[in-house]
């Protein structure tokens, strides 16, 4: 059976554990889905335009991308900068910072939320000594950056690290020789190899930004017009029981969504047809 | 680990002649300040932060603040959902690993895809879908009612939410490390006599058993952590419907730090343990996944 479908194996359980996580997938994600993509169909469309060129919904969606994807920038150059002194330098903690790239993954959305929120007030940490220069973080639009920016620093990480290790010391070596200088070098050997990694990171970071909800509500201070991300108007909406238009801001995060997923996955094929095409 | 230096490659880099090396340490010296200094600021001092404020008026009050009974409540909630939730992912990701590593089939790269989707998407909307066949005006809100079932703002709407943000990471952690490692063990066992559980406990656990258990805690961690989604479906009642994420941003919004940060303090210390054991289990088997 299914000769065609799939290729022949003397292994058991096929039909089992495919049925299995095929069911399970559709009753948990695909069907649930679904739900909301026909909410939003069932609307016609000029209700729902009229959602989604609402001032303050627009107003949001400035702010989500805009600061997912200054964050995502930001974390291109930081985290660029933290993968090469991890792979490229030995130092006392290197294996300590190195596990905790990962924190940011691990730490629950509202505990990061609250912290950051505690350390950038006027009164914080770091907070007080931005005030003088009459910089506030909490409750702006900057701490929105900030929010995001912790958030996505490991998908750029990991993301590049891998990267850089693959790029050939004997090239590099090859070009000091020749007389190439330090930024040649990173121009003409580092950045190619680096780049499609680097790419992937950053729409990582900048997908993950966007949808991101618990670490930024508590730092935004949720003013409308103002520091309002786009998940927050899908709660607001939910909590004036506008389903509809909770659904049709929804659907359209969901495509967002799916652009970056397909764009992740080209990035990724982009990066390893280049490492085959180098002959690595 | 990322894989450092090796201690003969940094040997050989010192014996090589050539770049003038004061400028090299200064550079050396500038990529790990600027790292330090970035990684202080956005990562370490949030992290001591959560433990300063909630030590901030003594112990005492930081070991009373569990004693609330509202606090007690979001603990055990958020015990009861992991331990649904937990067992149910890893039942799927080990099923859903087994099909996708073990088979060639058609459409295997849609099913991946399919997978990680709960990652890509906006926690809201992870809580908001089940809102839209659940809720009050829902697709199954009327015959809910009529059956008098509750299923937003109540348990099983938690459990469904967190179930689905959680859903991919066994299965991500499984699928390329069963992978790498290939059938021909579990094909010799089969072509010797043995039954496909038996070549499943006795060949293929223990080769994933550590990528397993890497996963399970991951999934632990995120079930235990999870806000948006949770927060969506939960409709905050206190002492009934309140996770240790949202019981954290009640406290919060009450202007009760040392609470908030008390119960802030456990997650954290939840995601130390992770980390811990992410990083054993790299050490362990020398397999990194990046």
């Amino acid at each position: 059976m299914n000769s065609r479908f799939r290729q022949p194996s003397i292994l058991p359980g096929f039909g089992l554990t495919l049925g299995f996580s095929t069911f399970f997938l559709c009753a948990l994600v695909l069907i649930p889905l679904t739900a909301l993509v026909m909410k939003a169909g069932s609307m016609g469309w000029r209700d729902f335009l009229g959602v989604l060129f609402d001032p303050r919904v627009l107003a949001s969606f400035r702010l989500s991308f805009g600061a997912s994807f200054l964050a995502a920038l930001i974390n291109s150059v930081f985290g660029f900068v933290i993968a090469w002194t991890l792979v490229r330098y030995e130092f006392p903690g290197r294996k300590l910072i190195d596990a905790l790239i990962d924190m940011p993954f691990a730490l629950p959305t509202a505990v990061s939320g609250i912290a950051l929120t505690a350390v950038f007030a006027q009164n914080g940490w770091i907070g007080q000594h931005l005030a003088p220069f009459g910089i506030k973080v909490a409750y702006t639009w900057i701490g929105v950056v900030v929010a995001l920016t912790l958030i996505g620093l490991p998908f750029v990480v990991r993301s590049i690290q891998p990267a850089l290790i693959e790029v050939q010391r004997d090239l590099e070596d090859a070009a000091e020789t020749l007389g190439a200088g330090r930024f040649t070098i990173f121009r003409r050997i580092i950045l190619p190899t680096v780049l499609p990694a680097l790419l992937t990171g950053f729409t990582m970071a900048f997908a993950r930004g966007v949808g991101e909800y618990g670490s930024v509500i508590f730092i935004a201070g949720n003013l409308p017009m103002k520091t309002e991300i786009a998940p927050l108007l899908i709660v607001i909406k939910l909590e004036q029981f506008d389903y509809a238009g909770a659904a049709a801001i929804g659907f359209l995060m969901l495509v967002i969504s799916f652009v970056m997923l397909l764009s992740i996955n080209l990035l990724q094929t982009w990066g390893r047809r280049r490492l085959v095409a180098a002959g690595r | 680990m990322a894989g450092g230096p090796s201690k003969a490659l940094l040997a050989e880099l010192a014996s090589r002649p050539g770049r003038d090396s004061v400028t090299s340490s200064l550079i050396k010296g500038a990529f790990i300040g600027v790292s330090l200094l970035f990684l202080a600021a956005l990562l370490f001092a949030p992290l001591i932060t959560v433990f300063a404020s909630a030590l901030a008026k003594g112990y005492k009050l930081y070991f009373e603040s569990f004693l609330d009974a509202d606090t007690l409540a979001a603990i055990r909630l958020t015990l009861f959902t992991a331990a649904v939730v937990v067992p149910i992912n890893t039942v799927f990701g080990v099923a859903a690993a087994w099909a996708i590593a073990k088979f060639e089939f058609k459409g295997k790269s849609i099913l991946i895809t399919l997978i990680d989707l709960p990652i890509a998407v906006s926690p809201v909307i992870s809580g908001l879908i089940y809102v839209l066949l659940f809720g009050m005006q829902g697709w199954f809100g009327l015959w809910l009612q009529d059956h008098d079932i509750s299923i937003i703002f109540a348990l099983p709407g938690i459990v469904l939410a967190t179930m689905f943000v959680t859903f991919p990471y066994v299965a991500r952690e499984l699928i390329p490390l069963m992978q790498q490692l290939g059938n021909d063990e579990e094909e010799a066992a089969i072509t010797l006599g043995a039954g496909g559980l038996m070549t499943f406990f006795h060949v293929t656990l223990p080769k994933i058993r550590w990528g397993l258990l890497y996963g399970v805690i991951l999934c632990n961690a995120r079930a235990m952590g999870e806000f948006g989604a949770v927060s969506v479906v939960s409709g905050h009642i206190r002492g009934l419907t309140t996770t240790m994420p949202l019981h954290v941003e009640i406290l919060y919004n009450e202007y009760n730090f040392v609470g908030a940060f008390a119960v802030a303090s456990l997650l954290t210390l939840l995601a130390v343990v992770t980390l811990i054991i992410k990083t054993l289990v790299e050490w362990r088997t020398g397999y990194s996944k990046h």
